[in-house]
């Protein structure tokens, strides 16, 4: 199956200057928020606040309690201890159905896609218009098929997930993950798994997505070319506990040392050395 | 130690009982909430039903046939015979074809919504389903319990009657009886309460297959090997749940009728 690839289109619409302001109105908060799975403590007291209309990345390593963080987001998991806000609301404690009320708020790209494959691409897009909207049938071709164009994956509707490349299930997943329009996505791994192109594509793809819907997004990575990709901010997650929050101009010059260590193993510190370092200082 | 182990287990089966028993009571909750998905509840028809149609015909085809040769053989000395369509039909309805059918057709069924559900859980599909606002219960497990629930006596009433029918072609090739005789004997034989006491029973356990199978896939862990226990505990689980289940029943069936 050929990929279709998206064009890059930061070149035609540069970022808007608001998206880099970092307005203070909090969308989602965490408090100190513990979450174990049998013996294993994998969330030791995070805090967090994602701000209206900025990409938040959050940074890690295997483990680290990344994913997990996304979920508990989500309402999927409830913590063990703390509170978690969505717009004020704290959700920590709702049943299920009430979650569902909240969910709709939000759209999220799963690792694996997450498509369902006894559906065509068609009807995995088209499930969630089905479930929560009365549009027509008519309507919701109009829709997927828009939708399906801004993934640029025009004309895939009738194939099944199975006969899809990874890159086209991640941009079908994301095409269902916002065909109602959420004001927040959650990105959970959305490049790993990928091969460099298909993953700069798919990186690409988020910030379209970013300018076009103009939504907040948090977006769980340990590959550190897309953090720096599309991310306004990054929270460095290690050992359960938020290490490092802060812009990606600060994280390049941190001297936070596990953060430093993280960055370190990456292309982008060798490309885009510290300022000390391109004034022909060595560490 | 030996008691530590069987504390241990016995916890499991109560935390596993408890949990049972309330995705039986969301499931019974979304059903009575409705809207009911025509569709969906259709296609499990068709999966679980219909598809289900040749296993239950053959099963209890052949031990109808079975039955009658056993029998005859067994009551040879006392003129049995004679009371080959009585023994047949009654053992049939009352307890051969719905045991035997719920077994062998809950097997197959349990197994695959198990492997279904299993795989959708491992592969997040269901978490993508609850965060796409949507109840997993309502989507996936509504419409395969309701089907188990009444597919399960369609099916035995097929198994009845398909019993009987081998029964009568042993009855009539290797035992020399009439056909007319044997089917007379049959129709004197089975009152309203054993057809009760026997397709009722069906609907029990049907409804415990179907709660079996989603709960074991719906907790799935662990991928591919994971998917593989749940099916197996299914299939085991699910084979012991209708014995057990068939002994009340059958207790309560009686003080009833």
């Amino acid at each position: 199956m050929t990929e279709t690839f998206a064009p890059d289109r930061r070149a035609e619409t540069p970022p808007t200057p608001d998206r880099r302001k970092h307005p203070r109105d909090v969308f989602v908060e965490f408090r100190d928020v513990h979450k174990a799975y049998g013996d294993k403590q994998v969330l030791r007291g995070a805090s967090l606040k994602v701000y209206r209309g900025e990409v938040l990345v959050i940074l890690g390593g295997s483990g680290s309690g990344k994913s997990v963080t996304l979920r508990q987001m989500l309402g999927l998991e409830s913590p063990d201890e703390g509170r978690v806000l969505v717009e004020g609301e704290d959700i920590t404690d709702f049943p299920e159905q009430e979650l569902y009320r909240v969910r709709k708020k939000f759209g999220m790209l799963f690792q694996s896609g997450a498509l369902f494959d006894s559906m065509t691409v068609f009807d995995n897009v088209a499930f969630p218009l089905r479930e929560h909207t009365t549009m027509s049938e008519e309507e919701i071709a109009h829709a997927v098929s828009q939708q399906l164009e801004l993934v640029d994956l025009p004309g895939v509707e009738e194939l099944m997930p199975v006969n899809l490349s990874g890159g086209m299930r991640k941009r079908v997943a994301l095409a269902r993950s916002t065909v109602l329009e959420p004001t927040m996505i959650l990105y959970d791994e959305p490049t790993t798994g990928l091969d460099p192109i298909t993953s700069q594509t798919i990186n690409e793809l988020i910030n379209a997505l970013q300018r076009k819907m103009n939504v907040t997004s948090v977006v769980v990575t340990h590959d550190i070319q897309s953090a720096f990709s599309v991310g306004d901010r990054i929270a460095f997650l290690d050992q359960g506990v938020f290490e490092w929050v802060g812009t990606i101009e600060a994280a390049r010059d941190s001297d936070h040392p596990l953060l430093r260590e993280f960055l370190r193993s990456s292309a982008v510190v060798a490309a885009q050395p510290r300022k000390q370092e391109s004034n022909g200082q060595q560490q | 130690m030996l008691l530590a182990r069987t504390r241990s287990r016995l916890e499991d089966w109560l935390y596993h009982l408890g949990d049972i028993t309330d995705l039986a009571g969301q499931t019974i909750r979304e059903f009575v909430r409705g809207p009911m998905e025509k569709a969906l509840i259709l296609q499990q028809f068709d999966v679980i039903g219909v598809k289900s149609l040749s296993i239950a015909m053959i099963t209890s085809m052949f031990i109808g046939m079975v039955l009658a040769l056993q029998t005859a053989y067994a009551l040879a000395e006392f003129g049995g015979k004679l009371f080959i369509g009585k023994v047949v039909s009654l053992s049939l309805v009352r307890e051969l074809a719905p045991v035997l059918m719920s077994i062998m057709v809950g097997g197959r069924v349990g197994a695959g919504i198990t492997a279904e559900l299993g795989t959708m859980r491992v592969t997040e599909q269901i978490d993508a389903l609850r965060a796409l606002a949507t109840n997993p219960v309502r989507k996936l497990v509504v419409p395969r319990v309701f089907a188990t629930t009444i597919m399960f006596p369609m099916l035995t009433i097929v198994a009845c009657a398909l019993g009987i029918f081998g029964g009568l072609i042993i009855a009539v090739t290797s035992l020399h009886l009439s056909a007319n005789f044997y089917l007379r004997s049959v129709i004197d034989t089975v009152k309203y309460n054993d057809l009760a006491s026997g397709i009722g029973k069906t609907f029990f356990f049907g409804f415990a297959i179907g709660m079996i199978a989603c709960y074991n896939g719906l907790r799935t862990t662990g991928g591919a090997d994971g998917v593989g226990r749940a099916t197996t505990v299914t299939v085991v689980v699910g084979a012991i749940t209708i014995l057990i289940m068939d002994f009340f029943l059958t207790k309560l069936f009686l003080l009833s009728f």
